[in-house]
Formats: C-alpha cells, sequence, structure tokens
C-alpha cells in the first residue's frame, strides 16, 4: 500500500511534490472516480438479470436470490434470513407467500412447516453473473452478420472520407485559385445545420440514387462531412511550403506531392479524424435507422436499439449489447489515442 | 478484396431484389415482448404450406415504425407488410384486403376494430388487429391488506380510489398512492369519465369537456395522491410509465394497461400479491378505459399483394390467432378467440387472471373511447394532451391557459393536415 | 515523369521529410493504389496546369459534399417555404415565409406564453442558457484537466483514457446511467441518506434538472476537447516553461503570460467547435429528461425533431424554418468569434 502511495506520489523527476501537485492528483482521483464508476457499474449491470435492473435501490454488484432444491417439491425454493421473530437468525426455504404470510420450512428439517410474517424475512442473496444476457444474444440474431456489417461500413466509410477529405484539404490549403474561400465556407457553413434536420431530405436523395436498402446509403453519406475536410486543412496549413516548392525542383508531379509528402506528414491529423469517423460511424445510428430496413443489411446499433419496443424495452440485453459493440470500439482508441495527444497539436495552429 | 467482392454481391442482391425473387415478402415488425419471434416461427408454418413464399421478419426499434415508416411509405420504398400502431393515420398506404379475403368472416371475427383501419372514403379490409390492449389499474393488493383497508368495489369512482390509495399509502408508509402512465393515451378513459368529448358535433376532434379532468388530475399531482414523478420529471410528448414503482412495491394504483401483465408477472415474482381492477368511474357516469393496441397491415406498394392478403389473412385464422395470443400473451381482438377464452402460456394464476379481468372491463368501454382510438388525429390529440397537462402540473402554465393551448395547438394541427 | 511513377521511392529533398516512424507500413499498403492513380492524375496535370488541378482534388469530395451534405440544404430551404404534412415536395402547398412568420408571432419575445409557438421560444431561451453554462463550465474544466494530464504525472496514459472513456458511450446509455444515479431512489440518494444529508427528488425540480442537464452533457463531452487542448499543451515548446521558472515565476503567472496566449489557436477551434454542438445538443439530454420538467430542458433541436418527425402532425416545414433560423445565428456566432479571435491576435 505504502509502495503504491511512493509510486502514485512521485514526479518524474523524483523531486518531492509541491502543493500542486497534490492538488493535482487529488482532481484526477476525484475525476476517475466521476468518469469511470458511471462506465464501471454499466458494465456491472449488463450481468444483472431484468428483475434485478428494476429493483430499489440500485446495487452496485450483480446479486441473485439463493434457492435451495428440497425432495418433494419440483422447483428449487427461495432461501430468506428471518431477522425477527422466532426463528430468527435462521435461513428457512419459502414454500409460498400468502398476503402478509409466508409459509416457510428449514432445509434441515423439510417436514415442519413455519408460518413467518413476511416482514420478518430478507432474501438471502449472493453475487451472481447473468451471463444469459450476452449469450441470449447469440441466439437472437445473427450477431456475427451484424457486426460483419457495422465493421464493412465502418472501415469502408472512414477510408473513402480519409482519401477524399485529404485530397480536399490538400487543394483547400497548397493552391491558390479562384473560388477557394467560397468552397472552403460552404465547408464551414454545412456545420451550422445539425443532421436531425436533413435527414428526411437526405432519405430522398439516397433513395432516387438507388442505394436505400444498401450498405452504401450508410457509407458514402457518411463520408460527406464538413468537419474532416476542417480539421486536416487546418493542419496542412502548418506545413511549409518549401518542402512543395523543392519536391516541384525535382519534377516530382502534384500527385506524388500528395501521397509521398502531404499525406506522411499529416499522418497525426489522420489518425485523429481516422478515430472520429470510426467512432461516428459504428454509433450512427438515426441514418441506418432510415436506410436500412432489411435483416441481412442490420448493424449492430440497430440490432441493439430493436430491444426498444413501444411501451417495454428490455434493458438487460440492451445493456449486454451495449457493452458488446463497445469493446472494440473502446480497443480502437486504446491503439490510436498516442496518435491524437500529438495530433491535434497543430490542428488548433493556423 | 473482400471490400470489392460484397459490393459485387451487394449489387447483385440489389438487382435480383426487384422482380426476380418474385415470392419474398418484407413483414416489418417491432417487439414489445417476444411478438416478433412468434410472427415468425407461426409464419415458417405458412412457408412450408406454400413452396416458394418467404417471408421474412425484419425486426426493427419501435422509433423506426413510427417516425421512419411514414416517410419510407411516402417515398415508396416501404415493405411489404408491418406492424403498425398508427392505424387510422397510415391509411391512405394499407393495401385493401376487400377481395381476397372472407369478408363475412372477418366481420363476424374482428368487428369494431376493422373501423379502426378506415378512414373517410376509404372503407374496405386492411388491417389484423393482433394485439388488443384496454387500460386499467392494477392495485397492490398486500398493501391494502396490511393497512386493513378495503379494497373498493368495481362501481367506486376515481375520488373513492383516490381516497382509499392514500389511506394505504399512509398507514404503510408507502411513498405513492397512485400513478398513470404519462400518456395521452392512458388519460383518455379517465378523461371521458370525467367528461370529455373528444369530438364536436362535425366528428372532428375537440378538447371540449377536459377540462374537469384536467382540473382534477393537476390537483392530484400537486397534493401528492399522484406520483409527480411520472409526469412531471419528463417534458415533451415522451411515454414514461410507473411499472418501476409498482414492482418494487412504492406504489398502491398503477393505471396502465393489460400490456403490463406479462411485466408484472415476471418481475413482481414474491414480493407481493397484485390485481387488476379495470377503469374506476368518473362524474360523468361512464366507468371507461381505453382500447388500443398494434395490427397487421399490407401496403399498397407491394408487388405481391395476392400473397401479403394471404399471409395476414393466414394469421386471422382463428386457430392460428389463438395461437399467436396466448404465445404472447395479448388480449385477443378476435371474437371468436375471445368468448372461448385463452389459455396464455406460461402465465402464473395471477397473470391468467389479470388478463380475464382486462378482458371482461371491454363491454365497459365507452363509443367516445372506441371513435378515439381509430381517429386519425389522436396520436396528434396524444401529444398536446401530454405536453399540456405536464406544463399545468409543473406550473408554467395555469389549467386554464393549458386548456386553451390544447384548443388552439389542435386546431392549428387540424389545419395543417387537411 | 512516367518512369518515376512506377520506380521504387524518389529522391524528393529527404532533409525536409521528417516521415514519423510506423507510418511507412501505412504507406507501403497505399502505394499501389496511389501510384495507379498517378497516371490519370499526370495527364490531368499536363492538361489543366498545376492551379487548376487543385479542382480534380477536390472533385471526389465535392461531389459526395453537394450530394450529401449541400443538397440536402437546399431541400431543407424549399421545406421551410412549403406547409402541410407531406413528405414529398411535390405534394406541399407553397407557403412563402409563412412558417418563419409563425416562429416569429409573438407580443414579447421574453415571455414564450405570450407568443403563437411558445414551445419555440421556451426552447431559444433554454438553449441560450444551457449553452452559456455548458460551453463555460465545459472548457473550464477540459483546461484544466488537460493543464493537469499534461503535467509530469505517473500513469498519463492510463487517466487521459478514462476522460476520454464516456466520449465513447452512445447518448442513450449516458442517459439511462445518471437517470440511475439520480432517480428518487438511485446510488446519489442512498449515499446522501447515508450521510444523513437526506436525499432529493432531482428530475422533477426544474432548476436541479437544468443544472444536472449541463452537468451530463459536460460529462460526456469533456473528453474530447480535453484531449484537443492536451494537444495543444503538449504542442508548447518546453524552453519557454523553463526560462520561466528561471525567472521563479509564480505558476498563475506562467499560465497567464504563456500557456494562455500560446494556447490560443487552440481555444478557438474547442470554442467554435463546443458552441456549435452546445447549440446542437439533443439526443442524450432528451433520453434523459424528455426535456422535462414541463419544458424546462427543452433544447432547441428537440422542438425541430418534435415538430418534424416525432409528432403529428409531420410539420417539416416548420421545422426546417426552425432549422434555418438556428443555422443563421450559428453562422453569425462563429463569425464573432472568429473576428474576436483575429483583433486579438492583432492587439
Amino acid at each position: 500500500m505504502g509502495r503504491t502511495l511512493a509510486f502514485l506520489t512521485a514526479t518524474r523527476g523524483g523531486a518531492r511534490l509541491h502543493w500542486t501537485d497534490w492538488a493535482s492528483y487529488s482532481y484526477l482521483f476525484v475525476g476517475v472516480f466521476l468518469m469511470f464508476f458511471p462506465v464501471i457499474w454499466l458494465v456491472l449491470s449488463s450481468f444483472k438479470t431484468e428483475a434485478d435492473l428494476q429493483r430499489y435501490p440500485p446495487t452496485f454488484l450483480p446479486y441473485q436470490q439463493q434457492t435451495i432444491m428440497l425432495d418433494g417439491h419440483a422447483d428449487p425454493l427461495p432461501l430468506f434470513q428471518i431477522t425477527d421473530g422466532e426463528h430468527e437468525g435462521k435461513i428457512l426455504a419459502q414454500l409460498r407467500r400468502v398476503g402478509l404470510r409466508a409459509q416457510m420450512v428449514d432445509p434441515a428439517d423439510p417436514e415442519t412447516r413455519l408460518t413467518i410474517d413476511i416482514a420478518d424475512r430478507a432474501p438471502v442473496e449472493r453475487f451472481t453473473l447473468a451471463t444469459e444476457n450476452y449469450t441470449d444474444l447469440f441466439g437472437r440474431f445473427n450477431f456475427l452478420l451484424y457486426f460483419w456489417n457495422s465493421t464493412f461500413i465502418t472501415v469502408t466509410a472512414t477510408l473513402i472520407m480519409l482519401l477524399t477529405n485529404s485530397m480536399a484539404a490538400f487543394a483547400l490549403s497548397k493552391y491558390q485559385f479562384r473560388g477557394r474561400t467560397v468552397v472552403l465556407l460552404l465547408v464551414i457553413g454545412t456545420l451550422m445545420i445539425p443532421q436531425t434536420v436533413v435527414l428526411v431530405p437526405l432519405f430522398l436523395i439516397v433513395t432516387e440514387l438507388g442505394m436505400f436498402n444498401s450498405l452504401w446509403g450508410v457509407i458514402i453519406p457518411g463520408a460527406a462531412t464538413p468537419t474532416g475536410v476542417f480539421l486536416l486543412r487546418q493542419y496542412m496549413l502548418t506545413i511549409p511550403d518549401e518542402i512543395l516548392d523543392a519536391a516541384r525542383m525535382d519534377k516530382a508531379s502534384e500527385w506524388k506531392i500528395y501521397w509521398r509528402i502531404i499525406l506522411p506528414l499529416s499522418a497525426p491529423a489522420i489518425a485523429v479524424l481516422a478515430i472520429l469517423a470510426i467512432m461516428w460511424r459504428w454509433n450512427d445510428f438515426l441514418w441506418p435507422l432510415i436506410v436500412l430496413t432489411q435483416s441481412e443489411n442490420f448493424t449492430l446499433q440497430l440490432a441493439l436499439n430493436s430491444f426498444q419496443g413501444e411501451l417495454q424495452t428490455q434493458w438487460s440485453s440492451l445493456l449486454a449489447m451495449t457493452v458488446l459493440t463497445l469493446l472494440p470500439i473502446a480497443m480502437v482508441f486504446m491503439f490510436l489515442q498516442k496518435y491524437i495527444a500529438t495530433g491535434i497539436a497543430s490542428t488548433g495552429g493556423k | 478484396m473482400t471490400n470489392l467482392k460484397l459490393f459485387g454481391t451487394t449489387a447483385l442482391a440489389l438487382t435480383l431484389a426487384a422482380p426476380a425473387m418474385a415470392q419474398e415478402i418484407r413483414f416489418m415488425c417491432y417487439s414489445d415482448g417476444n411478438e416478433c419471434e412468434v410472427y415468425d416461427d407461426v409464419l415458417s408454418r405458412f412457408e412450408a404450406a406454400n413452396p416458394g413464399v418467404d417471408v421474412i421478419v425484419d425486426v426493427v426499434p419501435y422509433q423506426a415504425i413510427l417516425e421512419n415508416l411514414p416517410v419510407q411509405l411516402a417515398a415508396g420504398t416501404g415493405p411489404d407488410m408491418a406492424k403498425i400502431t398508427d392505424l387510422g393515420g397510415l391509411n391512405q398506404y394499407y393495401l385493401d384486403l376487400t377481395s381476397h379475403i372472407d369478408t363475412g368472416y372477418w366481420d363476424n371475427s374482428f368487428g369494431g376494430t376493422l373501423g379502426w383501419y378506415r378512414v373517410g372514403e376509404r372503407q374496405g379490409y386492411y388491417g389484423l388487429h393482433s394485439q388488443l390492449t384496454i387500460t386499467g389499474a392494477f392495485v397492490n393488493a398486500t398493501l391494502f391488506e396490511q393497512a386493513g383497508v378495503a379494497l373498493p368495489g368495481p362501481t367506486a369512482t376515481w375520488d373513492d380510489w383516490a381516497a382509499a390509495s392514500r389511506a394505504v399509502a399512509e398507514a404503510t408508509g408507502t411513498p405513492f398512492p397512485m400513478a398513470i402512465d404519462r400518456s395521452g393515451h392512458r388519460v383518455a378513459g379517465p378523461a371521458i369519465s370525467y367528461g370529455a368529448q373528444y369530438f364536436d358535433a362535425d366528428g372532428n376532434g375537440s378538447f371540449a369537456g377536459f377540462d374537469a379532468f384536467a382540473e382534477a388530475f393537476v390537483g392530484w399531482n400537486n397534493d401528492g395522491t399522484f406520483a409527480r414523478d411520472v409526469w412531471a420529471s419528463q417534458g415533451g410528448a415522451t411515454y414514461q410509465d410507473a411499472a418501476q414503482e409498482f414492482i418494487n412495491g412504492q406504489l398502491v394504483f398503477y393505471y396502465s394497461g393489460s400490456w403490463q401483465v406479462g411485466r408484472m408477472d415476471s418481475q413482481v415474482g414474491d414480493l407481493f400479491d397484485w390485481q387488476v381492477v379495470g377503469s374506476p368511474c368518473g362524474p360523468a357516469g361512464a366507468c371507461s378505459g381505453m382500447p388500443g393496441g398494434a395490427g397487421i397491415v399490407g401496403f399498397e406498394q407491394t408487388q405481391h399483394p395476392e400473397i401479403v392478403a394471404a399471409v395476414i389473412d393466414y394469421l386471422a385464422q382463428e386457430d392460428v390467432y389463438a395461437e399467436v395470443a396466448a404465445r404472447t400473451r395479448n388480449l385477443p381482438a378476435h371474437l371468436g378467440v375471445a368468448s372461448k377464452g385463452v389459455q396464455f402460456e406460461g402465465a402464473s394464476p395471477a397473470a391468467q387472471a389479470a388478463l380475464n379481468a382486462f378482458a371482461a372491463d371491454l363491454p365497459d368501454v365507452s363509443p367516445i373511447a372506441f371513435a378515439y382510438q381509430g381517429y386519425p388525429m389522436n396520436r396528434a390529440m396524444f401529444g398536446i394532451t401530454v405536453e399540456r397537462l405536464s406544463q399545468a402540473i409543473v406550473g408554467e402554465l395555469s389549467v386554464a391557459d393549458a386548456a386553451a393551448r390544447m384548443g388552439d395547438d389542435l386546431a392549428a394541427a387540424l389545419a395543417e393536415s387537411k | 515523369m512516367r518512369g518515376q511513377g512506377a520506380s521504387a521511392p524518389a529522391p524528393l529533398s529527404p532533409a525536409h521529410i521528417a516521415r514519423p516512424r510506423g507510418d511507412s507500413l501505412a504507406l507501403r499498403v497505399i502505394a499501389p493504389v496511389m501510384r495507379l492513380v498517378e497516371i490519370p492524375m499526370v495527364a490531368c496535370q499536363r492538361l489543366l496546369g498545376i492551379n487548376r488541378l487543385a479542382w480534380v482534388f477536390l472533385a471526389p469530395n465535392l461531389v459526395l459534399f453537394g450530394l450529401f451534405a449541400f443538397l440536402p440544404v437546399i431541400l431543407n430551404i424549399a421545406y421551410a417555404t412549403t406547409g402541410g404534412a407531406d413528405v414529398l415536395l411535390a405534394d406541399r402547398p407553397y407557403v412563402g415565409v409563412r412558417n418563419f412568420a409563425l416562429l416569429g408571432d409573438c407580443a414579447n419575445y421574453l415571455d414564450p406564453n405570450s407568443c403563437r409557438e411558445d414551445k419555440f421560444w421556451r426552447a431559444v431561451w433554454n438553449t441560450t442558457w444551457f449553452v452559456t453554462l455548458q460551453v463555460g463550465i465545459m472548457v473550464g474544466f477540459s483546461l484544466l484537466t488537460a493543464i493537469i494530464l499534461n503535467r509530469e504525472i505517473r500513469a498519463r496514459g492510463f487517466f487521459r483514457a478514462v476522460f476520454f472513456f464516456p466520449v465513447l458511450l452512445s447518448p442513450v446509455v449516458v442517459a439511462l446511467i445518471w437517470k440511475w444515479i439520480l432517480q428518487r431512489e438511485g446510488v446519489l440518494n442512498a449515499f446522501l441518506d447515508w450521510t444523513g444529508v437526506g436525499g432529493y427528488n432531482w428530475l422533477v425540480d426544474a432548476d436541479w434538472a437544468f443544472g444536472w442537464s449541463v452537468f451530463l452533457s459536460v460529462w460526456a463531452h469533456m473528453g474530447f476537447y480535453t484531449l484537443i487542448l492536451l494537444a495543444g499543451l503538449q504542442a508548447i515548446p518546453r524552453d519557454v516553461y523553463e526560462a520561466a521558472t528561471m525567472d521563479r515565476a509564480s505558476p498563475w503567472r506562467v499560465f497567464r503570460r504563456i500557456t494562455l496566449p500560446l494556447l490560443s489557436p487552440t481555444m478557438l477551434v474547442v470554442l467554435v467547435l463546443a458552441l456549435i454542438k452546445g447549440v446542437q445538443t439533443f439526443d442524450e439530454v432528451y433520453a434523459f429528461t424528455g426535456g422535462g420538467p414541463g419544458t424546462a430542458t427543452t433544447f432547441i433541436i428537440q422542438y425541430i425533431y418534435e415538430e418534424g418527425f416525432a409528432g403529428a402532425p409531420r410539420l417539416f416545414g416548420l421545422a426546417a424554418a426552425a432549422s434555418l433560423l438556428v443555422a443563421g445565428v450559428l453562422v453569425v456566432l462563429t463569425l464573432v468569434q472568429l473576428w474576436l479571435n483575429r483583433r486579438s491576435a492583432n492587439g
């Protein structure tokens, strides 16, 4: 314990702690609690049964009532701890409850029936993971097909987006031509219209183009986002023009300058955009919901939300599905996060 | 490489989908429980009997049915058939089944519910009402027993129930005496019992006579008789139920509907005894609940009207309908099935009794409620009710202002949808 | 030229190209495709000259953009000038500026109850307050977090991941988690009861519900802006700080005189994005409170969504008109931000 503390409180330089270090660590630990505790709770809750999820007050860990099999009873009997009265302290199995009285037996003496006031008993519960929330998902629908659809959409849309956006950003940052400002303003202007609003017009366009109920109907409109062009353009502005001029002296073609010089130098910004694009497409729900109506094209997000009915929602399945869809994207983030930290740095510059 | 391959297959599937696969039927379905699974299973028998026909059940979130299906239908890209809840609102797209079915059998079996799918000139046979629901109250009988308060009888009024529930809550330390789902549909029955007319002389929607209920309801919310959490913690037209409070034994009287039975059965378990007591009466003399539910319809856009009609007619047959009702634990709208009674699959005695109690309450439903359920503008009216009534409860508007706003909103909605 | 396309890496003044390690693999993967595209691109370059070649680079993006971003906005304008509840534009009657007039029909703009579309004006004022609070708090905490994460601390990667994690959650899940925590019998109240303070029914109280909505959206999006700022901080050269340490400047003075000015380009990106996203806040708050109690947390996009999509009848025209008004305000605010930034940079 002491060593952990020493490890955590030591600064990298090995010097003694300044008060600002103490403040920083306190802030970070409060932050970890606030930011991470709900996420951990979400994961634990996905292992709760539907009935357990509805319980007041909510528990942190998943619990289930213990049961016992007794001779002469076909179904397992629930166990209760007796908290008051003549049998206080015993653990009894309940046969049935009628109104305010419960008929119970001592598992050690199953023949004698005892009548207990229901206020005097508390269920015996033990930590149990409801893994059926997860296993049921795989029987319920074609999980692998939906996973493949989601992956295909995400990867393809991200690649198209990175390519077209970086080309456009290259043109907008490294060339002087008439109409450049107009194009740039149009790009930024469309940021202002939220996606919810253009859903119906966009749907009509996609239908006209024959992409309804096709994965491409999700991929291609998804690749047209203004944020990417803006982000990459700001980054590419910081690359000195002398590099380009030198390459031109060497008779490199413009295309070669783009992919041999600009692209590698923008790698951090591209990594940033990549993770954003992956996150957007993977979590996209509203747009696939309107374009994809046939189950062979469904994505994980659509399957996840199909647990929401008109009047009831099956939270246990929905949470299990949420955790499953969260895993891949979390891993992608872990993998790319180093690039991000060094990436957006220069994007902010002009 | 794989990408290219998939592109190839997608393109192939697209070209084939149009005329070549002549017998593929798309059924867009949403589930509150296991409905879509059961349809899929039952329809596989239909497929076996009709070689070459492939009915594919696409399970979507309810949001897709409510928000996206109308847009898709308008654009001509809808499915062949769907399970829907906006019964009158989508009428213009329905496939008329008249020439494909035995209309005599349908009239005898479905009676009044057929009218819910008819609007104006279009008076054919459109929808199979697959699940009938009716609103009504659940009570926590154990709390009544604990408090030593007798359950009010079948002709008890809302005031009687409010007094009894308050007495029980006080005696047992239960936080909430009563609650009603946050939905315009749920308050319609009680409002009719309080004198709401919902239609004017010309048959157009109207909130005339709604004030009495609004006054009473806002009062109950403010004096703690009703759980404020349900109506006052939400905004817009969002749906919010109070099942969680009831399941946890924190609510004495819960006004919801027959669809909650399965949930109560599986989640209340052994915590307490609950029972269904139907809809209390109001000063206007009625003791009305509100019918509702979902139905299965075909769409005119389909390439295979005769197959769609055959599929729907198959589901309408008495034995199939009875099986689906039993397996999905829904009240039957089929009069023949209803009169024979349904043995609901896997239901406990309490649940069976509850479903029977709901079924027995159907004759009490006011004709206004029946007409309201089939009114194409009812969704607009439900939404307006919820929004404005909530504003009155939280105090953003006075009850009178809220009633005035409801009238204005409805007039604007009627004008826009002409 | 022709020979170069097919051959091994060309000698492009290598001194300038400090290619980050690890990219060479990605570069090798895309190289065959890029070399293939080079053939028509070189032809274009000969044909058009260098500066007009820019349009060729822009073309793929402009086609996508025109079809799927710009055309919908134009259609949106068409919707805004038509009435009725039909989906297809051909079926909709032209009504001119009636939808705009309806939104603007107000006796007193500060009192939503006096307006014809009272919900719109409630949403406008709620959004104004929300954005002011949310952007301020979020950018403040993001900056603080970024500065702390930029210090010489242990397990930096871990902390960084922790603060970013909520960004990955879907809005429905974010709302669900916090509903569990804040509901009447939720975790927070259980804790408050335990400490003896006593619980409170948070989500039924309009002010608290509003406050928690701000908190929730800060919680969900803070990580994103923290990361941008963190990157901005790391770009500030170390030697600037070392010079300041030599002069024994106080931490506050270092922050005011060095960190903030050098960070201002990044701050601009953060502020512009945060403002736009703040005005467009919808999903998580809608799933959290539904806009309640009453209309206390109903924001402008929820109004648009309910009028145009979720409600009945679907008034696309009114929704489109409202969205154009919002876009107009956003454009003005963004321009003001850019202008202020330029002025402070010059002054």
